[in-house]
């Protein structure tokens, strides 16, 4: 009898600040053409903010968290009547998961590595809920991940495709 | 490097990859893998990619990690739900759970839960709740598959039904690994709401989990230990959980509540004790729990001293240096102050809230303030806050202007004690921000000018005083023009607002404005006509001037040519007749609100008039808004002052006298109309130029007046009918009687079949509809004799046409007169003619179905029945019945799944009525709450009363 509308991470994105779009990922089905038009939307509002201003905005129907890592935007779209902060910290644990793994993380290793920051988010975040907040469970995953890895033909980083437009 | 470049390059590169994948050679996995992820990597630099999706289908069978890694996480962020790859992905990810390789598993899991289509809960959801609750099952697959299974309800709730792995998921809040916790907690909760009933032995668990939480040592929980905070995430979780339900009962569990209430003043107190860290990871994580432990607090609504003491720490964040606790504290506070323990206490911080409007840099906190100032208003406070918002307006950021207007507008009503103030207010928000005046506010200015002879005069002063400023917008144009239209006679004794000082004072700004505002300025004119016999001459010249007459806008011209024709041919009483003074509007619920509501998405405004929050059972109400006038066309001006839910008036007295108002308006019936700014409908409520009452139609079916003795058998299978057209009527020994019949809006046919079940002949067979006196003014049934004869064995059929003349009660009765052997027979039947039938199904979004759900919230309209369930409450029987009864069945419409609504329009021949209907189920009690909403009375109360008997 008490229906609070369930609330629910909607898509997480890392930009630059150069509006670059870095990792995206949503949880709920959104069709290419939306998703497009939510970014550059999205972006735009983000990187219009001034830098002691507060990390949440309503935008459309949704939530925005977000917070700066150096060049990186991270952000998230909640429902609003989802916490924000521990969402807050939920970007902050992801950070320290990236740089734990990466070793004091750049934007770089994320546009180099993308597929590993994509798997520690899977690690973590799972359909937009929190999987397991302990760092080293996480890690631990990755690693083992990783280890699977050495045991197949040399690697084939993404590193190889030497187009990427460096910045 | 160049944009351009750029794109070359990639070109160049995606034209290699289509040639490897296109290549006679087949490529080797490793290859495969390569490419794929040379074409992520593309995708996600911003380009779009159409191929490759069936090489990534293919890595995933590989039984390389590597491999299937990039295959499932190319499909994960490339495919969507819809993809016709996804048979061929499900094959794979069967698989994968099948192979009981822990981390194949988990790709497999993690892929489910990031496509997440319907095609994947259909083909998973009987599988993941075992790997759920296995006992063997690894931790780290415990908890994707929990979360797995939440993603898939979400997407299908349908296709995961709760089964006995309920009981054992609920049991996991005990579960000793953390992560497993945290993960089933958000599955727990999110089930919870759907099925609160199931698991409510979540809450004393969960209360115990809390309790061991947040009284630890901030050591005990080791990692899942942040910056010195215990489990924040998990603490958060439980505290939405327990968000579910209603606080634990005092009598039944005390022990939990006093516990859960010791946990929630543990976390009040720890906020005031010393920040173990100075991170701002430490306080962020330890806010977030307590913020949303208050929020539990204002959810459960019944401990008054948490309710204070809550209110007391947001005071404090309301200083805070924090821009982002700044923020929260004056959200959550908005929440606050809809209760009545904590009301009061809210308003003590108006003061902080109106300099956080004024000093804050942060348009989204100070849109907060704003909210919070509209939440905290009532009686005593409303001038001041009123006044703040007025002067915040004259600077406040562009996007949220509107809204502002309209939350001023809406106090400045509801705490109005005199309406000169009221006016007044309007007047100054049209002043400061009249470009984000919307139609709504001015509308609603007039209506309750209209409907409030102690203003009238005093607004008839003001506008007109306010119209002297050189330029004024042109929405106090309208509202000047409207208002003096109608009052400008209360102001006309001053030689300062003579009647041609008003006229020439509007005239001075009709060049200025926009059409709409030019035709309503004419309207005014007419009306001048009438009220000052004086300024007659010059206002004709005026319309016959080449600018109105030969105007190129249409509507300009009509009313031009139309009105200096009536003000030439008309006497001086048809005149006042016409264009008397607008009657009173019905009293209804500001559109305002309603617009408001709409705009911040419902359920974010509390309406104010709830005052405290009415956290009932029925809290699926949550949205609200408005009626279904679905009867009249909705034209943009239609609705103008809302007179488009006025209940088509009953025919005015006939066009008796004078040949000359026949001559006026017959040529033009619609042209005459804008009385009112623009809306035919205003002028049907003048009354003089409606439609005769349609004539009575063909003489119907009679015969009321046989007095028939009283009926031998009458089964009552009127209820069964209700939702079908077809089936048995009646049967006994001799006679049976079967109906088969069809209706389209206000028509139906109905096909009678006696079958005579003996092999003897039935003579004299006669058949008689009778109806009602009264009933024969709503419904008019045609048919024919049969057959005096029937013989043994043999079926007749008889056939009636049905015309559905206004809404009805009563049903027909079927009397039959037939002698059988030597004895006379009479059977008498109710023919199931319900006024159901003439429903046309309407189907509507969810905004537009509560919009006009709140339109017709007038007592009259409404009408609720709450009733025991008769029969097994069985979802798929009670849509087919609401199908059955003619409305649209509306999915995904209340917030609340379990319950059902429908829409309709329900067709006579004089009217369409618009009927909105909710029936809303609670097992637990196996009662039904029916409530039905139309534009007329009569017709609500027959519509519960028809489908009340179905369930």
């Amino acid at each position: 009898p008490y229906p609070l509308p369930f609330p629910q991470m909607r898509f997480m994105l890392l930009f630059s600040r150069q509006g670059k779009l870095r990792l995206q990922k949503w949880y709920l089905a959104t069709s290419d053409k939306e998703r497009k038009k939510m970014v550059r939307e999205l972006m735009q509002v983000v990187l219009a903010r001034k830098p002691k201003m507060c990390s949440f905005l309503e935008w459309r129907d949704l939530k925005v968290v977000y917070k700066r890592y150096a060049s990186l935007y991270f952000c998230c779209a909640i429902e609003g009547q989802d916490n924000e902060l521990i969402t807050l910290e939920l970007i902050h644990r992801y950070v320290e998961l990236l740089d734990k793994y990466f070793g004091s993380v750049c934007e770089l290793d994320i546009i180099f590595n993308f597929e590993k920051a994509y798997f520690i988010l899977d690690e973590f975040l799972m359909g937009g809920d929190v999987q397991d907040t302990s760092k080293k469970s996480v890690l631990k995953a990755i690693e083992q991940a990783d280890l699977l890895q050495e045991e197949g033909p040399r690697v084939s980083h993404p590193r190889q495709i030497s187009f990427v437009p460096c910045f | 490097k160049s944009k351009e470049a750029e794109i070359k390059r990639i070109n160049k590169e995606l034209a290699n990859i289509r040639s490897k994948f296109k290549g006679d050679k087949a490529l080797d996995g490793y290859s495969k893998k390569k490419y794929v992820c040379k074409l992520l990597f593309i995708f996600l630099l911003g380009h779009d990619i159409d191929f490759g999706h069936m090489e990534a289908v293919n890595l995933l069978s590989s039984n390389r990690y590597t491999e299937k890694q990039i295959g499932y996480l190319f499909i994960s962020v490339l495919v969507n739900s819809n993809s016709e790859l996804i048979r061929l992905i499900n094959n794979a990810i069967k698989n994968d759970l099948a192979s009981r390789n822990p981390t194949f598993m988990g790709l497999a899991l993690h892929c489910i839960a990031n496509v997440g289509s319907r095609e994947m809960a259909e083909a998973f959801a009987g599988e993941i709740p075992k790997i759920l609750v296995a006992g063997d099952t690894m931790d780290s697959a415990k908890q994707s598959a929990a979360l797995c299974l939440l993603r898939l309800y979400r997407t299908s709730p349908h296709l995961v039904p709760t089964g006995d792995w309920a009981s054992r998921v609920v049991h996991l809040l005990n579960d000793q690994h953390l992560g497993v916790v945290t993960a089933a907690t958000s599955l727990i909760t999110t089930l919870a709401q759907k099925n609160p009933e199931e698991f409510k032995t979540s809450v004393s668990l969960a209360v115990s989990r809390l309790s061991r939480i947040v009284t630890s040592a901030s050591t005990d929980l080791q990692d899942y230990t942040y910056y010195f905070v215990p489990a924040p995430w998990l603490s958060v979780k439980l505290l939405r959980l327990l968000q579910c339900y209603p606080p634990p009962g005092e009598e039944i569990r005390p022990a939990v509540r006093g516990r859960l209430t010791e946990c929630l003043e543990t976390i009040l107190n720890k906020a005031q004790e010393p920040p173990k860290s100075k991170k701002v990871q430490h306080s962020n994580a330890k806010n977030a729990v307590l913020f949303e432990a208050i929020s539990l607090i204002i959810h459960h609504d019944s401990e008054p001293n948490l309710l204070v003491r809550a209110c007391n720490q947001l005071g404090q964040f309301l200083q805070h240096r924090e821009t982002n606790l700044r923020y929260l504290a004056l959200e959550s506070m908005c929440a606050l102050a809809s209760s009545e323990f904590s009301h009061e206490a809210v308003k003590t911080h108006i003061e902080t809230v109106i300099a956080a409007l004024k000093t804050e840099r942060d348009v989204s906190v100070r849109q907060r303030a704003v909210d919070l100032l509209y939440a905290m208003c009532d009686r005593s406070n409303a001038q001041q806050i009123v006044a703040e918002m007025l002067s915040y307006l004259e600077t406040a950021d562009y996007s949220i202007r509107e809204e502002i207007v309209l939350k001023v507008a809406i106090l400045a009503e509801k705490y109005a004690v005199d309406y000169t103030w009221y006016v007044d207010t309007i007047l100054n928000l049209i002043r400061i921000a009249g470009d984000y005046v919307s139609e709504e506010v001015w509308y609603r200015v007039i209506q309750i000018v209209i409907n409030r002879d102690d203003v009238q005069g005093y607004a008839a002063k003001t506008v007109f005083e306010s119209l002297q400023a050189p330029a004024c917008h042109e929405n106090l144009v309208k509202v000047g023009g409207y208002i003096l239209g109608e009052f400008g006679n209360l102001i006309a004794g001053d030689p300062r607002s003579s009647p041609l000082v008003q006229f020439n004072l509007l005239h001075s700004k009709f060049h200025l404005c926009s059409v709409p505002t030019r035709a309503l300025l004419l309207s005014t004119y007419i009306k001048f006509v009438n009220l000052f016999p004086e300024v007659k001459p010059t206002i004709q010249d005026v319309l016959r001037s080449d600018s109105q007459l030969r105007n190129a806008d249409a509507e300009l011209q009509q009313r031009a040519v139309e009105y200096l024709r009536l003000s030439t041919v008309a006497s001086t009483d048809i005149l006042a007749t016409v264009l008397e003074e607008m009657p009173p509007f019905p009293e209804r619920e500001s559109s305002i609100l309603a617009k408001l509501k709409k705009k911040k998405g419902p359920g974010t405004v509390m309406g104010l008039e709830e005052g405290k929050r009415e956290r009932g059972p029925d809290i699926n109400g949550g949205p609200e808004p408005a009626p279904a006038s679905a009867t009249s066309t909705p034209s943009p001006s239609a609705d103008l002052l809302g007179l488009g839910a006025v209940p088509p008036a009953p025919a005015g007295p006939p066009p008796s006298s004078g040949g000359l108002l026949v001559d006026v308006f017959s040529d033009s019936p619609s042209a005459v109309a804008p009385l009112a700014p623009g809306s035919e409908d205003n002028f049907a409520r003048q009354g003089p130029c409606l439609p005769p009452t349609p004539d009575p139609g063909p003489v119907s079916i009679p015969c009321s007046e046989q007095n028939l003795g009283p009926p031998v058998q009458c089964k009552v299978t009127l209820p069964w009918f209700v939702c079908k057209n077809n089936g048995v009527l009646f049967e006994n020994q001799l006679l049976q009687i079967g109906l088969k019949s069809e209706f389209r809006q206000n028509l139906g046919r109905m096909f009678i079949f006696y079958g005579n079940k003996t092999s003897t002949q039935f003579l004299n067979f006669t058949p008689t509809l009778i109806c009602s006196d009264d009933l024969q003014t709503h419904l008019s049934l045609q048919t024919k004799p049969v057959d005096p004869t029937v013989d043994g064995g043999a079926q007749v059929q008889q056939v009636v046409n049905i015309e559905c003349v206004s809404d009805f009660t009563e049903a027909p009765v079927l009397n039959i007169q037939f002698r059988y052997g030597g004895t006379f027979q009479n059977v008498s039947v109710k023919l199931p003619i319900t006024l159901n039938k003439f429903f046309q199904p309407t189907e509507m979004a969810s905004q537009d179905f509560f919009q006009r759900w709140k339109q017709l919230s007038s007592p009259q309209q409404e009408v609720q029945n709450i009733f025991k369930a008769k029969h097994p409450m069985d979802t798929e029987i009670t849509k087919a019945k609401i199908i059955g009864f003619g409305s649209a069945l509306l999915e995904e419409v209340d917030p609340n799944p379990a319950n059902f609504v429908g829409a309709g329009i329900i067709h006579t021949r004089t009217t369409q009525i618009g009927c909105l209907l909710r029936l809303e189920p609670n097992l637990q009690a196996q009662m039904y709450r029916l409530t039905l909403r139309t534009s007329k009375e009569t017709v609500s109360q027959r519509l519960c009363a028809l489908l009340s008997e179905q369930f």
